[in-house]
């Protein structure tokens, strides 16, 4: 049964409506984020809390407050001279309308009529709304103070790039170990995650120091790691199925164009770069960084044009690379080559850092093993278009940090720029991660389809994750108040609605079961698939 | 004093001396025998039956001209003087006016003035607790006694009127509570006066 709150009394469609409260309805028992039903006369409004505030019916009554010690005073007073109010904003209908019956909630395009009941969503409602789990639907969490489960579609959710979103310490990390989850459970793409900190791959910790398993201990045959630090990961006692090594002929001068600001090079050292390359080839790196300081030099950077204190600048920052252990004169086996051959198998791949963990090492690696699975899918996608076959496997990559990638300055030229903007097309789409989204290009964060957003308290971060999203303010007041732990904002184009959830357990055993499907459903599966192949 | 409620039949308590479409004044049978301020009381007019609250009794010599005088001082109490002169029962008179409330024709209620007033000499019952309790369910009443000129305060007559009725309810405290929410909503421009009336019915 739904619970009575109190009745519309004004409002407007962008503003959202003021529902006063009845005197039964305690206004402290109300919270922002909460949904709530409107019934209007046709139809029922699906709507959020978006602000709670107080109303007294005579201005004296603020200035000679009444004794409140007197209970009877203040149970007489309380619902009728001063009372509660709520900010409602409509977000989608429910019945009434024919396309409401048949596709669903509607987006709302009015408000209800004047002194509508407001009530409390039930829970009814709200599967109506956010969908039960299904094959395609994950449950990512509960709406706050209800037992109902929000899903996230999935399957909408990987055509386009996402981002999770929150200051260090509300719970990014588990989020996205349970969106990868999702993804490996309920859609068909594939995921390459770059582990920075080695979270996502094997076992990482909680806030109290507790271990959590992750992806591989949870779907052994269905996650690969691989490694830059071989060393690190035998330690941890991680099973590691690769180590990656990179050569210095497969660093390109894109590469360094991202480390120009962690490498402090200047303007001109990152032109010099393009044009070593061009004088080089393949091998740049190795021979720009053996060249000694002689007189054959000194002709050589004065014929590339390269002034001395450019190139011992470049040099510097070269050096800073051809230190990291990864990083060897000729790789054995081709990386890049390697991953593709996991994913194609329908293999998630966590690539996990080790010890690497400072940030050169990350841009460089991140961005070079994207840059080169990116053109394989353009390759794969056109090839399947013009041959009329299956494009290649939908992926997802999966980066920390992303700020770094996805600054202004570096959005443009970087794969991950690309990425965001138009691999899409080719079925390539980011799972983005950060801590300060304000430092993401405009025009990136404009392209993700779903936002998920843990507590963030910086307003142009918070600026920066609402651009462009209607009832920006309501949400604002939202996503500052949300608790540090465990709660986010997902709004965009996996859910109706924007959603504030209470994120599903992860870290306990009883948790783990719920990720692992029953044997039951998996051998109906499997039934179901052996069918398919079957009869085509 | 304490009126017994529980009779089966309404007591009689009086008999119209004056009326108009407002009030009606009624005189008691026996001297100082008026019902309590705020009382709701009845009377009959068939086929209606007008209800009306007491907002004011008064005790005075029969004959306008003639005002009491003082005879105790010689007398050991107050009583004495009434034993002593036992016509003085017969000289003096209890009166008690009621504000017209609402009417009852056939099976409705309905809380708003009666076509006609009351007619002189008829008899004035106090209503039994049921009666009250079905009258009171609606605070319509409440608007009337606001917007009414009377002798008397109507703050007081209010709080008067309130605190009588709920004694025929068993949560009293419920029934005050909700009449005090329709006087919040009905006097929303005048706290001051609110808070007068609500001190005087909290228990």
């Amino acid at each position: 049964m739904s619970e009575r709150l109190g009745i519309v009394v004004s409002g407007s469609l962008n503003k959202g409506v003021e529902v006063r409260l009845d005197s039964s309805a305690s206004v402290e028992e109300m919270a922002v984020g909460r949904y709530v039903t409107i019934e209007g006369e046709k139809q029922r409004f699906f709507s959020m809390i978006t602000d709670v505030s107080l109303g007294v019916i005579d201005q004296k009554l603020t200035v000679t407050p009444p004794d409140i010690s007197d209970p009877f005073m203040a149970e007489v007073l309380a619902g009728t001279s001063t009372y509660g109010t709520l900010h409602v904003l409509p977000m989608l209908t429910i019945g009434g309308e024919v396309a409401s019956l048949i596709e669903g909630p509607q987006p709302v395009k009015t408000v209800p009529s004047h002194f509508s009941a407001v009530n409390l969503a039930s829970q009814r409602d709200v599967e109506l709304v956010f969908g039960s789990e299904d094959e395609r639907k994950f449950y990512i969490g509960t709406p706050l103070d209800m037992e109902t489960k929000v899903c996230l579609n999935l399957e909408e959710l990987v055509k386009r790039s996402n981002g999770v979103f929150g200051k260090s310490g509300t719970g990014k990390t588990f989020l996205t170990r349970l969106l990868l989850i999702g993804m490996l459970q309920k859609s068909k793409a594939v995921n390459l995650v770059f582990d920075m900190h080695n979270e996502y791959g094997w076992e990482g910790r909680n806030e109290r120091g507790q271990k959590v398993k992750a992806l591989k201990q949870l779907f052994p045959s269905r996650v690969a790691v691989f490694t830059l630090d071989e060393e690190n990961s035998r330690h941890r006692g991680v099973s590691t199925d690769f180590v990656v090594k990179i050569g210095f002929d497969e660093i390109e001068p894109e590469d360094i164009v991202l480390l120009r600001q962690t490498l402090n090079l200047t303007g001109p050292a990152v032109e010099a770069v393009y044009q070593l390359h061009r004088r080089f080839g393949k091998n740049w790196l190795q021979e720009a960084t053996d060249l000694k300081d002689s007189e054959e030099t000194r002709e050589l950077l004065k014929d590339l044009d390269i002034h001395e204190s450019t190139f011992q600048n470049l040099k510097r920052g070269l050096a800073t690379i051809r230190r990291l252990p990864f990083i060897e004169p000729h790789a054995p086996t081709d990386a890049v080559k390697r991953i593709l051959e996991y994913l194609d198998r329908g293999i998630n791949v966590v690539l996990e850092f080790g010890r690497y963990r400072d940030i050169i090492a990350y841009i460089l690696v991140a961005n070079m093993l994207a840059r080169r699975i990116y053109t394989q899918y353009q390759d794969r996608t056109e090839k399947a278009l013009g041959e009329g076959i299956a494009p290649p496997r939908p992926l997802v990559i999966t980066i920390e940090e992303a700020h770094k990638f996805l600054n202004q300055e570096v959005a443009s030229q970087t794969i991950f720029g690309t990425i965001a903007r138009e691999m899409r097309k080719y079925n390539v789409t980011l799972l983005v991660i950060d801590q300060r989204p304000s430092g993401i290009d405009a025009e990136v964060m404009s392209q993700i389809g779903t936002k998920i957003t843990c507590l963030l308290d910086n307003d142009r971060d918070i600026d920066s994750v609402l651009a462009g999203v209607s009832a920006k303010s309501e949400l604002k007041s939202v996503l500052s108040r949300l608790e540090s732990k465990q709660q986010a904002l997902i709004f965009g184009h996996a859910v109706p609605m924007p959603v504030v959830v209470r994120t599903r357990e992860y870290g306990s055993a009883e948790s783990y079961k719920g990720f692992i499907p029953s044997e039951e459903a998996e051998t109906r599966k499997q039934a179901e698939k052996d069918i398919e192949e079957l009869w085509g | 004093m304490r009126l017994i409620l529980n009779t089966a039949e309404p007591q009689r308590v009086g008999e119209v001396i004056d009326a108009s479409t407002t009030d009606f004044t009624a005189q008691c049978y026996e001297l100082y025998q008026s019902p309590p301020l705020g009382s709701l009381v009845k009377t009959r007019d068939l086929p209606l039956e007008l209800y009306g609250l007491v907002y004011n009794a008064a005790t005075t010599s029969i004959e306008p001209g003639r005002r009491p005088i003082a005879r105790g001082k010689d007398e050991a109490s107050e009583e004495e003087i009434y034993r002593s002169s036992p016509q003085l029962m017969k000289l003096l008179r209890s009166e008690f006016s009621a504000l017209v409330v609402g009417h009852r024709q056939g099976d409705r209620l309905y809380h708003y003035l009666p076509p006609k007033p009351a007619r002189i000499h008829s008899f004035v019952y106090l209503c039994p607790p049921e009666e009250v309790k079905e009258f009171s369910q609606s605070f319509d009443f409440l608007n009337m006694l606001i917007n009414t000129r009377l002798p008397v305060s109507t703050d007081e007559l209010i709080a008067a009127c309130l605190r009588q009725m709920c004694q025929v309810y068993e949560d009293r405290h419920a029934f005050l509570v909700a009449a005090g929410k329709e006087l919040a909503i009905l006097l929303s421009g005048q706290f001051n006066q609110l808070k007068a009336i609500l001190g005087r019915i909290r228990e």
